[in-house]
C-alpha cells in the first residue's frame, strides 16, 4: 500500500471516532443532573414554570435528548457553539481567542520536550551504563515524578520571585507573535513540557539501546559505515518509531496538563477558561472546550499514525 | 600463492558476570587469495567470534586480548577505527546468518547496497544505484530494477541472503566473511545460495571464509577447512584429506555424524557429551572428556597443533595440522578409527535444482 493510500484510509477511519467523541461530549453534559436553567432558577424563586420552559427553549435544552444533540451538532459543524449563558457572548469567539494561546503553549512544550529528550536519550543509550547515562536516567525519573503544578510553582518561586529572571504576571496581552511573549512562554512551556521530556528520554534511551543490539547495526558497522551514520541514520529512525507511539499518548497528557499549568501561570488559553467555565456552569463553553480538546487528541493520534508509517514501511502493510 | 588473511595467535575473551570466557584461544590460520576456507565447529566453538574479531566487530564485554590479524600484510588489530572502517565493507565483505535481521527494516534493500557503494567507492547516488541494481541482478534477483525499492520485509529469506551477498560484493572485496550464511534457510534454498556463493567467489576472484557448524556445507564449497573445538583449532586440512583422512579424533567423530543436505534430522553432531564449560575448560586436551581414545596423558598435556607426519609444530604455511598427543608423544593405544563418508564429498548438493528462483514464498 502506498503511503498516500494509507494516510487517506487512516484519515477516513477518524470520522466515526469524531462522531463518537461528539456523542460522548454531548451525552456527558446532558446526562449530568442539574442543567444551567435549574441552577439559575434555584437562585431566583420568582421564576415561573412558563419562564423556565422558555429559557430552556431558547438555550436548546428542551425536547428529547437526541433532538437536542442533532441541533447542537449541526450548529457545531458550522462553527456555532452557542452562547455563554450569563453574558450572551458567542462561545466560538471565546474559542478563537483562546485556542491559539493554548496551541502556542502546547507546541512550545512539545518543542522543549523533543529538543531535550531526543539528544538526551541518544546520548544515554550510546553511553549506556556510564555516568552520563545514569545522570540522564535520574533526571528523567525525577521529571516523570514531579507533578507539573508543583514544578510550575517552584519555577515561579525561584526564577521569578527570588531571582527576578522572568515576569510573574501574565502578558498584559501582547499579541502572541510579539517576541516579548517568548519570555512569558518560557516558564509555563517548560513546566508543561518537562513530563513529556522525561518520558520521551526514557523511551528514547530504551528503544535506542535495544536497537543498538540489533544485527543490522553490526551489519552496518561491518559495511564500514561511520558510527554517526550508524547511529543517526540507521538506529535513530528505528528508535523513533516507539517515541512516536508514545508521543500520541503524551499529547493527551500535555492537553490535560495545560488546564493546570494555565491556571498556575494565569495563561489566557483554553485550560484556564475551562476552569472558569466549570466554576460558572457555562455548559456551552465547557462542552466546546471538551470537544475541541478531544478532537485535538484524535488528530494528534492520526498524525502519530501517519508519522509512524512514514518512519516504518512495515506499518503500511497492516 | 599469497595469503589475503593471516591470523596469528588470536585470543578473544569475554568478561561476563559468571567469569572470564576465553572464546578464542591462540587461533592461527591463513586464507589464500581466491580460496574458500571453511571454519567448522559446534556452536560455542568460537568460530563466529573469531570471524567477527577479524573485523574488529566484537563488542564489550568481549575483548581481543592478543595476536595479529594481517589482511594483505597489514595488521588490522593495530589499526584505528577509521582505518579499520575503510577495510570493512570495502575490502572485506560480510554475510551474516540471518540476512533479514542484517538489513535495516526501514530502508530499502537497494538503498542499503547503494549506501555502501557511495561510502567506499565515492560514487554519486545515481551511479551507486545502477551498480546496486546490476549486483542485485547478478545474484539472481529477478526484476532487480523494481526490487531495488523493496523493503527487506518484502523479500523472502533466500532473496535477503542474495541481497546480502550482493552487498558483500558491492565494493569488489578481496575477502568475504560468511558467518553461517545458510543456517537460517531451508535446505533447497541453502543449496542454491551455496552454489551462488561459490560461483560468485570464482567470478569475482574473492576469497571466502565460510563459517559453519555443518560439515555438509563445507564439503561442497571449500578448498581447505579448519575444525575448531572449544576456542582452538584442532585440525586444518585440504578438504579431501579432511574427509577421507581426518587426523583428529574430533574431526573423525564429526564425520561419522555428518548430516547430508536433504536430511531434516537433527543436524547436530552426535559425538556423545557436550562442549566443555568455556569458563572452566578441562585441563590437558580440551576434547578428552569426550574423546574415545583419551588416555591419562591427555588429561595433563594440552596438545599443540603439529604437522601429523613429522610431529613438528605447525606453522601458518602448513596445509595439514592436527592437535592430538598421538602426533607428538604417541598414545599407547594409538588412534584407531576408520572413516566412511557416504556419497563422498561435493555431491551432497542437490544439483537438480538449478533454475533461478523468482522469490517464491518458500524462499
Ligand atoms: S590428545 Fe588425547 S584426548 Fe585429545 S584428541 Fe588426542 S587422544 Fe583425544
Amino acid at each position: 500500500m502506498s503511503l498516500r493510500r494509507f494516510v487517506v484510509r487512516r484519515a477516513l477511519s477518524v470520522v466515526p471516532v469524531l462522531f463518537g467523541v461528539s456523542v460522548i461530549t454531548f451525552g456527558l453534559f446532558h446526562l449530568t443532573p442539574g442543567d444551567p436553567v435549574s441552577q439559575l432558577v434555584a437562585l431566583n424563586p420568582d421564576v415561573s414554570a412558563a419562564e423556565e420552559a422558555r429559557l430552556r427553549e431558547r438555550w436548546g435544552l428542551s425536547g428529547p435528548v437526541w433532538r437536542q444533540y442533532l441541533a447542537w451538532l449541526s450548529n457545531v459543524l458550522v462553527g456555532d457553539f452557542g452562547r455563554e449563558l450569563r453574558t450572551g457572548r458567542a462561545v466560538s469567539g471565546i474559542l478563537w481567542r483562546r485556542l491559539p494561546e493554548t496551541i502556542v503553549l502546547g507546541v512550545f512544550g512539545w518543542a522543549f520536550a523533543i529538543a531535550i529528550a531526543i539528544p538526551a536519550g541518544i546520548y544515554a543509550a550510546v553511553n549506556k551504563g556510564r555516568l552520563g547515562d545514569v545522570a540522564a536516567r535520574v533526571l528523567a525519573l525525577s521529571g516523570v515524578s514531579i507533578p507539573n503544578f508543583w514544578l510550575g510553582l517552584l519555577l515561579i518561586l525561584v526564577l521569578s520571585l527570588y531571582l527576578g529572571l522572568f515576569p510573574v504576571l501574565p502578558p498584559s496581552r501582547l499579541p502572541l507573535y510579539h517576541p516579548e511573549t517568548l519570555r512569558y512562554l518560557l516558564l509555563p512551556g517548560v513546566t508543561i513540557g518537562t513530563a513529556a521530556a522525561a518520558s520521551v528520554t526514557r523511551v528514547m534511551r530504551t528503544s535506542m539501546a535495544e536497537e543498538l543490539n540489533e544485527e543490522y547495526v553490526t551489519a552496518a558497522r561491518a559495511r564500514g559505515l561511520p558510527e554517526r551514520t550508524v547511529v543517526f541514520k540507521h538506529v535513530l529512525r528505528n528508535s523513533l518509531v516507539s517515541v512516536v507511539t508514545l508521543a500520541a499518548t503524551l499529547t493527551a497528557g500535555i492537553v490535560a496538563g495545560s488546564v493546570v499549568v494555565e491556571s498556575v501561570f494565569n495563561w489566557p488559553g483554553l485550560g484556564s477558561e475551562f476552569v472558569r467555565a466549570i466554576d460558572r456552569r457555562e455548559v456551552n463553553v465547557v462542552m466546546a472546550i471538551t470537544l475541541v480538546t478531544a478532537v485535538a487528541v484524535v488528530l494528534a493520534n492520526l498524525l502519530a499514525d501517519v508519522l509512524y508509517a512514514v518512519l516504518d514501511p512495515r506499518i503500511r502493510y497492516d | 600463492m599469497t595469503a589475503v588473511l593471516e591470523v596469528e595467535d588470536l585470543t578473544v575473551r569475554f568478561y561476563t558476570e559468571e567469569g572470564v570466557v576465553t572464546a578464542v584461544d591462540g587461533l592461527s590460520y591463513r586464507i589464500e587469495a581466491g580460496e574458500t576456507f571453511g571454519v567448522v565447529g559446534e556452536s560455542g566453538a568460537g568460530k563466529s567470534v573469531a570471524a567477527l574479531s577479524v573485523l574488529g566487530l566484537i563488542d564489550s564485554p568481549g575483548r581481543i586480548e592478543g595476536g595479529e590479524v594481517r589482511f594483505e600484510g597489514e595488521d588490522l588489530l593495530s589499526m584505528d577505527e577509521s582505518e579499520l572502517r575503510s577495510v570493512r565493507g570495502d575490502e572485506v565483505g560480510t554475510v551474516f546468518q540471518d540476512a533479514r535481521a542484517a538489513l535495516n527494516p526501514v530502508y530499502t534493500v537497494g538503498e542499503q547496497i547503494a549506501e555502501t557503494i557511495e561510502h567506499h567507492l565515492g560514487y554519486p547516488p545515481s551511479a551507486a544505484r545502477d551498480r546496486a541494481i546490476r549486483l542485485l541482478d547478478r545474484v539472481g534477483i529477478a526484476d532487480a530494477e523494481t526490487r531495488y525499492s523493496d523493503y527487506p520485509h518484502e523479500f523472502s529469506g533466500g532473496m535477503c541472503q542474495r541481497a546480502a551477498i550482493a552487498m558483500a560484493l558491492s565494493c569488489d572485496p578481496e575477502l568475504i566473511v560468511a558467518d553461517e550464511p545458510t543456517t537460517a534457510l531451508d535446505v533447497t534454498v541453502e543449496a542454491r545460495i551455496l552454489d551462488l556463493l561459490a560461483e560468485l567467489a570464482d567470478e569475482f576472484d574473492v576469497a571466502v571464509q565460510l563459517v559453519t557448524h555443518d560439515l555438509g556445507v563445507i564439503a561442497g564449497t571449500c578448498d581447505r577447512a579448519m575444525v575448531m573445538y572449544a576456542g582452538e583449532a584442532v585440525e586444518t586440512a585440504p578438504i579431501e584429506e579432511l574427509y577421507y583422512d581426518p587426523k583428529h579424533p574430533y574431526t573423525a567423530g564429526l564425520m561419522s555424524a555428518i548430516p547430508r543436505v536433504g536430511d531434516d534430522d537433527d543436524r547436530l553432531p552426535t559425538i556423545p557429551g557436550t562442549m566443555p564449560d568455556p569458563i572452566d575448560p578441562p585441563p590437558g586436551c580440551r576434547f578428552h572428556p569426550r574423546c574415545p581414545f583419551a588416555e591419562e596423558a591427555c588429561t595433563r598435556t594440552d596438545p599443540a597443533l603439529v604437522d601429523p607426519e613429522t610431529g613438528e609444530a605447525a606453522t601458518l604455511d602448513d596445509d595439514r595440522a592436527a592437535a592430538c598427543l598421538e602426533y607428538t608423544e604417541g598414545l599407547s593405544g594409538g588412534l584407531d578409527y576408520s572413516v566412511e563418508v557416504a556419497g563422498g564429498t561435493g555431491e551432497h548438493v542437490e544439483k537438480t535444482i538449478d533454475e533461478r528462483d523468482e522469490g517464491g514464498p518458500d524462499e
